[in-house]
């Protein structure tokens, strides 16, 4: 076990070695941060440019392989190099990881549980009323771009907020700068500014989730241990809950971790739409700003994440379902 | 209800000696979904507005009316005016157009990669497939969105079907491990053990037994992997990253109205609307054809 | 680890049909689903009627389709929502047809309890049996303790025969054989003492041995709890020793009702003639073709009126399409039939050969020339195939070796069937992939008509490929559904460069080889029936003119009266295109028919080998002997009067097979040798010799080989 635990490790550090390499390969290769001191006002002096793009190791001039080699170096010993603006991307990582694993962890926690819920009692109830209607609202928002789910709550908070004359929904950053009010104060403030975005992951999730958990549970609810659950003297109702759920659920952590890679992307247009500074806005920002190092680190802190999930998901597999337990 | 389709068809045998063809089965399958006639009819409706749309608007997606800047709907301007006079209905219907050939196309692409690559990681499995795996999951860790907006745009002189390759590049993957899944257990089944005992080459059975009995499943997952491309499309012209001006796509619309759809709603809904239209015409049509053609789900719908 | 001697005893305990008032009671029980979209209504039960009383067994008889299991989860209550049930079923009189859910789960489990046929898919596999059987035992006991119920669950384990209760327990269902799970079913179904225990196809996913065994477990449940029972099956054999009353159900119908006797011996309706006719049978000396009955059951959604069986009796007449006969009093106490010529069938004395028409098959050419003197066409000489045994989906890793084939020799010659038995898990299977995949084995040689596997080049091997075919087990799974019925023929044809000119007669030749109108060539193999696929798939294997034909339980998926039909078939190609067969059942009544000699697998090795003959009238090792005895024959009489070995629990795991000989754990010789003489047996592995004596052909692997008569 602990023979096989180590060499799953190993090949998933590779993998993430390998996606942060290419990232890095093609980021260097496609932006341009000379541009970015080149525009600046008033532009600096040629040597100025160098010896800044020399400093951080950006620069163009240097061969690629040699910029790799100096890159894959600092990574090797834990180091990722400057930010474009002379900052640690060690530092950075270690301040906007925060703030996106609180929202994948609330949102994915919140978003796959009522899913789940949903998803199998809506099973249980197949053609009735609450099947029709939750099936037609996960049918409508899995229809609609993470992207757009964001505005339109952020644009429906606005008018909101607009109608009643108070502020009862933020929509930009995690919190209130510079607010002191104590600390249900600041849970407040937090939780003013948390709920919109954990609910637009959310909602994208629960959509996903209680239309595949529906499935699952339908799947089971005909086979034969239901049905001997039953012959034994239980109800439909006790035969669903404690026979047919328990299993439909283990084929779940299967798909959670193919959703988990769209779940991350959703979290770029969350953050960014919302304006908190984590992971996933500063993915757009450090290719906007042709930051070569930080969209590296980007990568692999996304490829960390994917790796861990379906760690994650196969652990509680083999929780779950005790064929694949080894004994 | 399967025990119920289960034991019914053990109680009556279900004459299997005049079952109509599979084909025609599904065909009346299909017309008898509601869902997928209603997809379809909507789909064609977009498709329809997306081309007829702009030769019968007076405007080109590109002019700008420069006295009418953010006017409501109007005669002149079925669907209002932006920022800077352009007229949305037109802007609107071309950005339709790119996001169903892209999406069309993309899907297409998709599936038939998924299903190469799967189906031999699946058949011949061994060095093949421990191969081809390491690539769909190397491929699965990098970050798709990232990969797409840094190349994209170093690319964009080459159009949008350069587009629509690396969004199908970067997107095969799960599929491609569904498909392995499938032929690992279609492998096993008699007849392909049949075929290659009678000799055919492997290659062959590939193409003419396993691909061909997982078409349904091929289908579904083209019809998910459209709204998946539109989907994604959208999200990356939203950042600027996908679709550049002066073309316009539904993506790159919803981030221009999306800071003033409250002032403006025009600006933002029509594109929005149209958009959750197009992506809700797609799954439809995927889901009604899942239950036709798998006959697993039909109990699902 | 000892085998058991069992004389069947007649009557248990309580006296048949003892006058007290029975126990479930059903009457005119009609079941309709409702079709959906354009698929018509389905009435799988048409007024069905029979009552059990306290320790009566009643058999209910049918092939796929009858409406048997439709009937008794009515009883359940178990039917989908969606279906229309009428008529009344009584419960000690309590009429339980409207009853609600909650009404009915208080029934279910406490007074009427069920054993399912599928022991594999029938216990959750997430929790342990052990909890499964307390469930059962709380849910109608509420106030009783976890703990009380986790011992009454123990107990149950051990009441079926579960060594190491406490134990095991606490597995999980994964880790049970498909016998063991089945146990715990009848466990879970006794855990409160039911009044009914009805059994829908209890033994038919189970191996011989297990099916003796488990048939043992439901007669002492039916000791211990006094309760009736009603088994429902399509074997024959297993009613003929193990109920008092049978009834036979044909298209949602009863068709002939009666005491098991007056039934078998004394059949008035032309079905179960033909049912009794289309067994091959174990006791049966001489080789007298099948009596197959003629085309398939008909479609329960639009029966047109008469008798339902009128279009395949031999008997029909003009009144069979008047209407529907019902069941009248033929003779014996409570014997009755649903056939208007009943009357002239009990007049004439009339059995299934008299009625039913008798096929002809021409005796083989090649049987004229002694064995030795025909060519070799398969020789196989000390193969052996391991695999590494893998554990965990998810932590995957490798635990040990499975010793699927062992070191196994034979050969077939030219015109000759070679039949390879035994039970699931031997290795047959696994032999029949070794030589059909023409690789180099691990050890040991494979020689396909004189070419060595493995030593040939693509060309050669492409070439011997023309001459050996194969035809499958599952005849829905072995024909491409995305296939017209010509293509699937064609395929071998067109992959060895057949004339393309001389395609279509070629393929319309090999339809009517095998009973098929060539007008069938366009149609998918769905809009086939069973016995009819499997056609196809012989057609598909005959299509080059092979000289070895290879065939995996070619008939175990089929009901018996269309099995008849495909083994008279492959009986008929043998003697005229005069080919050679391997064929690998585990069923072997149909091996005693169709084989001339007879190869009996254990754990990945021949334990007995010799022509048919010989082998069936005196086996000499135990196991081929315990094999024999556990198959139930369809003969009442003789099943009540037969003595069955009952083998002790289940095969070995085949990653640790025991030391020296591999059968000695279940032995039943083993057990009543002395420790000097087990010895022999613990230390060292026997082979294959001769057993000299009256038979030239015939060699067993036991230290101790003697011959016994079975039956």
């Amino acid at each position: 076990m602990g023979k096989f635990l180590v060499r799953r490790l190993l090949s998933y550090l590779v993998l993430i070695f390998l996606a942060s390499s290419f990232a890095y390969i093609l980021a260097a290769t496609t932006l341009s941060p000379r541009t970015n001191f080149e525009q600046l006002q008033p532009r600096p002096s040629q040597e100025a440019i160098e010896r800044e793009l020399d400093h951080l190791n950006l620069n163009d001039n240097t061969p690629l392989a040699e910029r790799y080699a100096t890159w894959a170096a600092g990574v090797a010993t834990g180091d990722f190099g400057q930010t474009i603006t002379d900052r640690s991307v060690n530092e950075e990582i270690a301040r906007k990881a925060g703030v996106t694993l609180r929202l994948i962890v609330v949102g994915t926690v919140v978003g796959c549980t009522v899913g789940v819920a949903i998803g199998a009692y809506a099973a249980v109830r197949q053609y009735r009323a609450f099947d029709k209607v939750t099936t037609a609202i996960a049918f409508v928002v899995l229809a609609v771009p993470t992207v757009v789910i964001a505005v339109s709550m952020r644009e429906a908070a606005r008018w909101f907020n607009d109608l009643t004359g108070r502020q009862y929904f933020q929509y930009g950053g995690e919190y209130t700068a510079g607010l002191d009010a104590g600390f249900w104060g600041m849970l407040f403030d937090r939780l003013q500014h948390g709920i919109l975005p954990t609910l637009t992951l959310a909602l994208a999730l629960f959509a996903a989730f209680s239309r595949y958990q529906r499935n699952m549970m339908l799947d089971v609810l005909g086979s034969d241990f239901v049905r001997t659950a039953m012959a034994k003297g239980l109800t439909r109702r006790a035969a669903l809950l404690k026979h047919a759920l328990r299993t439909a659920l283990i084929p779940t952590i299967t798909y959670f971790t193919f959703t988990f890679g769209i779940l991350l992307a959703g979290t770029t247009f969350t953050e960014k739409i919302y304006g908190w500074h984590g992971m996933g806005a500063w993915v757009v920002d450090s290719i906007v700003q042709n930051d070569v190092n930080a969209v590296a680190a980007v990568t692999c802190f996304m490829a960390v994440c994917v790796m861990a999930a379906s760690f994650l998901s196969d652990i509680l597999y083999a929780w779950l379902d005790p064929r694949v337990r080894v004994s | 209800m399967s025990m119920s389709v289960e034991r019914a068809a053990d109680g009556a045998a279900v004459d299997e000696a005049r079952v109509p063809g599979r084909w025609s089965g599904v065909l009346y399958e299909l017309l008898r979904t509601r869902r997928v006639l209603f997809g379809l009819g909507i789909l064609l409706a977009l498709s329809a507005a997306a081309w007829i749309g702009p030769l019968l608007s007076p405007w080109d997606f590109t002019e700008a009316d420069i006295l009418a800047r953010r006017e409501p709907p109007s005669a002149d301007h079925w669907f209002g005016t932006d920022s800077i006079g352009r007229d949305i209905f037109t802007q609107t219907m071309v950005g339709l157009q790119k996001s169903i050939i892209i999406g069309l196309c993309a899907a297409v692409l998709t599936t038939a990669v998924a299903a190469v690559v799967g189906a031999f990681a699946g058949y011949f499995l061994g060095a093949t497939d421990k191969v081809l795996m390491w690539i769909t999951d190397l491929m699965l860790v990098l970050p798709n969105f990232l990969v797409l907006a840094i190349l994209y745009p170093a690319l964009r002189g080459q159009g949008y079907i350069v587009f629509v390759i690396l969004l199908a590049a970067l997107a095969w993957m799960v599929t491609a491990k569904m498909v392995r899944g499938m032929t690992i257990s279609l492998k096993e089944r008699e007849y392909v053990l049949a075929a290659r005992y009678m000799g055919v080459p492997d290659h062959k059975i590939i193409f003419r037994h396993i691909l061909p009995n997982m078409s349904s499943l091929l289908i579904v997952d083209a019809t998910i992997n459209v709204s998946a491309a539109i989907i994604a499309e959208t999200s990356l012209s939203y950042f600027g990253f996908g679709v550049q001006k002066p073309d316009v796509s539904l993506g790159s619309l919803i981030a221009d109205g999306s800071t003033q759809s409250l002032a403006f709603p025009w600006t933002f809904w029509f594109c929005t609307g149209l958009l959750v239209l197009l992506v809700m015409a797609v799954n439809l049509i995927g889901d009604g054809l899942r239950d036709a053609l798998d006959p697993q789900a039909k109990r699902r719908s | 680890m000892t085998g058991t001697t069992t004389e069947t005893d007649p009557a248990v305990d309580e006296p048949r049909g003892s006058g007290d008032a029975p126990v479930l009671e059903v009457r005119d029980l009609h079941v309709t689903f409702p079709g959906s979209g354009r698929n018509p209504d389905v009435t799988a039960v048409r007024g069905v009627s029979y009552s059990v009383r306290r320790g009566e067994v009643l058999g209910i008889v049918g092939e796929s389709g009858s409406g048997k299991s439709v009937s008794s989860l009515a009883a359940m209550g178990l039917l989908p929502d969606h279906a229309r049930v009428s008529g009344s079923i009584r419960l000690h009189g309590e009429e339980l047809l409207g009853l609600g859910d909650r009404a009915m789960s208080a029934k279910r489990g406490a007074a009427i309890a069920m054993v399912f046929q599928d022991p594999l898919s029938g216990l959750t596999p997430v929790y342990t049996v052990g909890d499964q059987i307390a469930e059962a035992v709380r849910v109608h006991n509420p106030r009783i303790g976890r703990a009380d119920a986790h011992r009454r669950a123990v107990e149950l384990l051990e009441l079926v025969g579960i060594p190491n209760a406490a134990q095991r327990a606490k597995a999980f269902p994964h880790e049970f054989s498909g016998g063991m799970r089945q146990r715990v079913m009848i466990a879970i179904a006794i855990a409160n003492d039911p009044d009914v225990i009805i059994c829908d196809e209890p033994t038919t996913a189970l191996d011989v041995t297990i099916q003796a065994q488990i048939l043992e477990v439901l007669k002492t449940a039916r000791r211990e709890t006094g309760a009736a029972i009603v088994m429902i099956t399509h074997d024959l054999g297993v009613v003929a020793g193990f109920v008092d009353r049978v009834q036979v159900m044909y298209a949602g119908r009863l068709v002939e009702v009666g005491g098991v006797d007056d039934v078998y011996y004394r059949t008035r309706m032309p079905y179960t003639m033909g049912l009794l006719g289309s067994v091959p049978r174990l006791d049966e000396e001489e080789k007298a073709p099948l009596i197959p009955i003629a085309g398939n059951p008909p479609s329960l959604a639009d029966l047109p009126p008469g008798c339902p069986f009128a279009p395949r009796c031999p008997l029909a007449v003009e009144a069979c399409d008047a209407g529907e006969p019902p069941l009248v009093p033929v003779g014996g106490e409570g014997h009755t039939a649903a056939c208007v010529r009943a009357g002239e069938i009990e007049e004439h004395g009339w059995t299934a050969r008299d009625v039913y028409p008798v096929p002809e098959i021409p005796e083989p050419a090649a049987a004229a020339v002694p064995r030795a003197d025909r060519a070799t066409v398969l020789r196989v000489d000390g193969l052996v195939k391991h695999h590494p045994l893998m554990k965990g989906a998810v932590f995957k890793r490798r635990v040990g070796t499975v010793y699927a084939v062992d070191g196994i020799t034979f050969d077939v010659r030219e015109g000759e069937t070679l039949g390879l038995v035994g039970e699931s898990g031997c290795g047959k299977s696994t032999t029949l992939m070794e030589i059909l995949s023409l690789d180099r084995p691990q050890q040991g040689t494979v020689e396909v008509l004189g070419k060595e596997s493995g030593r040939s080049t693509a060309k050669e091997r492409f070439a011997i490929r023309r001459d050996v075919q194969v035809v499958f087990q599952d005849p829905m799974s072995s024909l491409d559904p995305r296939m017209p019925v010509f293509e699937i023929i064609a395929e071998p044809l067109r992959t060895h460069g057949h004339p393309k000119e001389r395609l279509r007669s070629r393929v319309h030749e090999l339809l009517s080889l095998v009973g098929l109108d060539a007008a069938h060539a366009s149609r998918y193999p769905q809009e086939f029936s069973g016995g009819q696929r499997q056609r196809i798939g012989i057609a598909r294997a005959l299509a080059l003119e092979p000289r070895l034909l290879v065939l995996d339980e070619p008939v175990s998926a089929l009901d018996v009266s269309i099995q008849a039909g495909v083994i008279n078939l492959l009986d008929e190609l043998k003697a005229r295109l005069g080919l050679s067969y391997l064929f690998v059942a585990h069923d072997l009544s149909v091996v005693r028919h169709i084989a001339d000699r007879v190869a009996v697998m254990y754990l990945g090795k021949i334990v007995e080998i010799g022509d048919v003959e010989s082998i069936y009238r005196h086996p000499t090792h135990p196991y081929t002997q315990a094999l024999l005895s556990a198959i139930p024959v369809p003969d009442p009489e003789k099943e009540r009067t037969r003595s069955h070995i009952v083998l002790k629990g289940d095969l070995p795991n085949p990653a640790a097979p025991p030391s020296g000989c591999s059968f000695r754990t279940r032995c039943q010789k083993f057990a009543a040798l002395d420790d000097t003489r087990r010895a022999l047996c613990l230390e060292r592995e026997p082979e294959l010799t001769p057993a000299g004596g009256r038979s030239a052909d015939q060699a067993a692997a036991c230290h101790y080989a003697e011959e016994r008569e079975l039956l």
